[in-house]
């Protein structure tokens, strides 16, 4: 019939316009899913990365291809790096892995906790290639995890926050109720309670990691609550724009934000994976690696507080600088006793320092901070 | 009280991008064609009006180039659900994944692009009242725009005789089409405004309500609006209504949470969707009322001389 030939000619028409080349829109530099140039000596190592997020989140991605980038510009012709960004955490994740194992990856980072389940999988299934998880905590003969101290950072915003706060409320934009995310949330409330001891904080969560428009809508609801300065668990400027829409402070996250929201932005909680991703490489090429947890901090320069604004004044800006000297003095020193849980439980008895053990298990909200923890995701 | 009437703005801003494109549907389903296409149209609008906006520095320019991206979408929808007669549903559905990819595609180079300052649209003296100011009038106009359009399409519907037409041919496209009206034309017509304001819907979002660009970032508003014609039994103002229901109960559940009222927050944010079904189930009990409600020939297609 005529109409049914003429259905298969757009169908046809479609298929050939799709498979050649058509003038594509302006992109970022980076392209998606790149394997290296093809490269005729086997010789530099090969180094791949994933990510959960979009390298153009400005935040959690963003920093880690920054400190891709710059290892693999230090480490000059030794190693390779390619990269696959938005992976979701789930099956699809472990299809990623293996394809980039097949493609002559001899390391390859996972940069997520919930690329962790398919890391494992797939490194015992590959013993001859290095895995590196970040944030994760399963670790086997070739898998190995390392995180940023970021309850560190979280610390250093919560003491500018609660020098800047008029309202003596803060707000915390979370993402899954971790244990990370649980230590970033009592760091910001401890660290803005050790120069302003009145600070509560508020928490909403937004079940993702990467949300803008409901990172908005949880921060929005956060300010009308009254929170004043806000900081987030989650990986877009979302959170910094919605405050500064209301004339209200945030932080950035993960990245250098200070671009995003000129007046609100006290300081980015910003993170440089470079010094990690280049010991790494070494370990690899030195034929050094071996299977620990490698958490590093402030001192190791992981973790900074960066592009302090002008708007905060010189005695908070101090106190900011005494918690940062205090931090490379005592890496991690950050929950000491007596600590209280918001229930009244005592979890931290007086004169001690959390250990890792300890961290890792949080699992409480401290005392100040408003509402309980949501059960299940 | 004041945190009553933020609740109130909250959700008037909320449910706004709802309200647009509910209506939007609801002229597209008036003359019989089920758009299931709504998610990629107004994921294209948004990726659209954001590049505009952002190159342009305009809002209202964004906001129009949302609108005719989206009209532009439907064009060939509308040609191959209307004259080719393909079935409405799975073409809706392919509109939808394709307009998804091709804005995520598009939208790469905008990822973490942010736009101007965004100026403050309280009204001067009104904004100032003890509960309305804050509730009510320091909105974006779109959220005006949204009730004045309620309005006029149920003037245009129920008042106009344009509005007597579409609503016959959505009814009865056979006698219409003995009348000698044009019956397709005008579908295409309908099709065409309906899906322009979907789009403007997803401009609302991207340059509005969050200004920026990331993909998926209706995150499921286009299907929300399209359970909204149901729910609202084809009638403008309970659209209106239904937008608001919807937008609020997000923005409730983030408000218990923010005062520590322990909900758990799945449960709160399948509530729309949920409701959305049980009045389909309600209403479906009885056929008599599904008759008198529902245009009759929705999502069949019409061959004239048939």
């Amino acid at each position: 019939m005529h109409k049914r030939s003429l259905l298969a000619i757009l169908a046809l028409g479609a298929i050939a316009a799709a498979c050649t080349k058509k003038e594509e829109p302006k992109k970022a530099e980076a392209p998606a899913a790149a394997a290296p140039a093809a490269e005729a000596k086997a010789e530099p190592l090969k180094a791949a990365f994933i990510y959960v997020g979009p390298v153009g989140d400005a935040g959690w991605s963003y920093a880690h291809d920054l400190g891709r980038r710059a290892a693999e510009s230090k480490l000059g012709g030794k190693v390779v790096t390619s990269f696959v960004e938005k992976v979701p955490e789930g099956p699809d994740a472990e299809r990623v892995i293996r394809d980039l194992v097949a493609q002559g990856n001899k390391v390859i980072f996972a940069t997520s906790f919930g690329f962790g389940d398919s890391m494992e999988k797939v490194a015992k299934d590959h013993p001859e290639v290095f895995f590196e998880h970040a944030t994760g905590f399963k670790t086997a003969p070739n898998l190995r995890v390392y995180e940023g101290r970021f309850y560190e950072d979280a610390y250093l915003a919560g003491v500018v926050a609660g020098g800047m706060t008029k309202t003596n409320v803060l707000g915390f934009v979370g993402s899954f109720p971790i244990p990370e995310v649980l230590r970033n949330i009592n760091a910001y409330t401890l660290g803005a309670q050790s120069v302003n001891p009145k600070v509560k904080t508020k928490v909403v969560w937004v079940s993702a990691w990467f949300d803008p428009p409901k990172e908005t809508e949880a921060a929005m609801t956060l300010m009308d609550q009254g929170a004043d300065v806000l900081l987030q668990n989650t990986d877009s400027t979302a959170v910094l724009q919605a405050a500064e829409k209301r004339g209200k402070y945030a932080f950035g996250w993960d990245s250098d934000m200070s671009a995003f929201a000129p007046k609100a932005h006290l300081g980015s909680c910003a993170l440089n994976w470079a010094p990690y991703y280049e010991k790494a490489i070494n370990d690899v090429l030195g034929k050094t690696w071996k299977s620990e947890n490698t958490k590093w901090g402030v001192k190791e320069g992981v973790n900074d507080f960066v592009k302090v604004s002008d708007a905060v004044p010189a005695d908070v800006k101090k106190k900011l600088d005494d918690a940062k000297a205090y931090l490379v003095a005592n890496p991690g020193a950050v929950f000491k006793g007596p600590l209280v849980d918001n229930a009244g439980n005592e979890v931290l008895a007086a004169n001690a320092v959390a250990d890792d053990a300890w961290k890792a298990k949080v699992n409480f909200l401290v005392k100040g901070v408003e509402g309980k923890i949501p059960s299940g995701k | 009280m004041n945190d009553l009437a933020l609740l109130v703005a909250a959700t008037l801003a909320a449910g706004t991008p709802l309200a647009i494109a509910g209506l939007g549907l609801l002229v597209n389903e008036r003359a019989g064609v089920l758009n299931l296409g709504a998610e990629g149209i107004m994921l294209v609008a948004a990726v659209a009006g954001f590049a505009v906006t952002f190159h342009s520095g305009s809002d209202a320019l964004g906001l129009v180039a949302g609108a005719l991206a989206g009209a532009l979408v439907a064009i060939p929808f509308g040609w191959l659900v209307i004259w080719l007669g393909t079935n409405q549903y799975a073409t809706g559905l392919a509109v939808s994944l394709f307009g998804g990819g091709f804005s995520a595609f598009v939208g790469m180079g905008y990822v973490g692009k942010k736009l101007l300052e965004r100026p403050d649209h309280s009204i001067p003296f009104l904004s100032d009242l003890p509960f309305l100011g804050v509730a009510v009038f320091r909105q974006h106009p779109m959220v005006y725009l949204a009730i004045a359009l309620t309005g006029a399409i149920a003037w245009f519907l129920y008042r106009t005789r344009p509005g007597l037409v579409l609503r016959s041919i959505g009814e009865a496209p056979d006698s219409a089409h003995a009348l000698g009206y044009p019956v397709r034309k005008i579908r295409l017509a309908a099709v065409v405004a309906g899906a322009a304001l979907c789009g403007l819907s997803g401009a609302y979002l991207s340059i509005v309500y969050t200004p920026l660009w990331v993909e998926g970032m209706t995150a499921g508003r286009g299907w929300i609006a399209l359970a909204l014609t149901v729910f609202a039994t084809w009638r403008p103002a309970r659209v209106l209504a239904g937008a608001y229901l919807f937008g609020g109960v997000t923005m409730l559940q983030l408000r218990l949470q923010a005062q520590g009222v322990q909900v758990p927050t799945e449960f709160m944010a399948m509530l729309p969707y949920v409701s959305t079904v049980v009045v389909l189930v309600l209403i479906s009990r009885n056929t008599t009322w599904i008759r008198v409600n529902m245009p009759a020939s929705l999502g069949k297609p019409f061959v004239p001389g048939s």
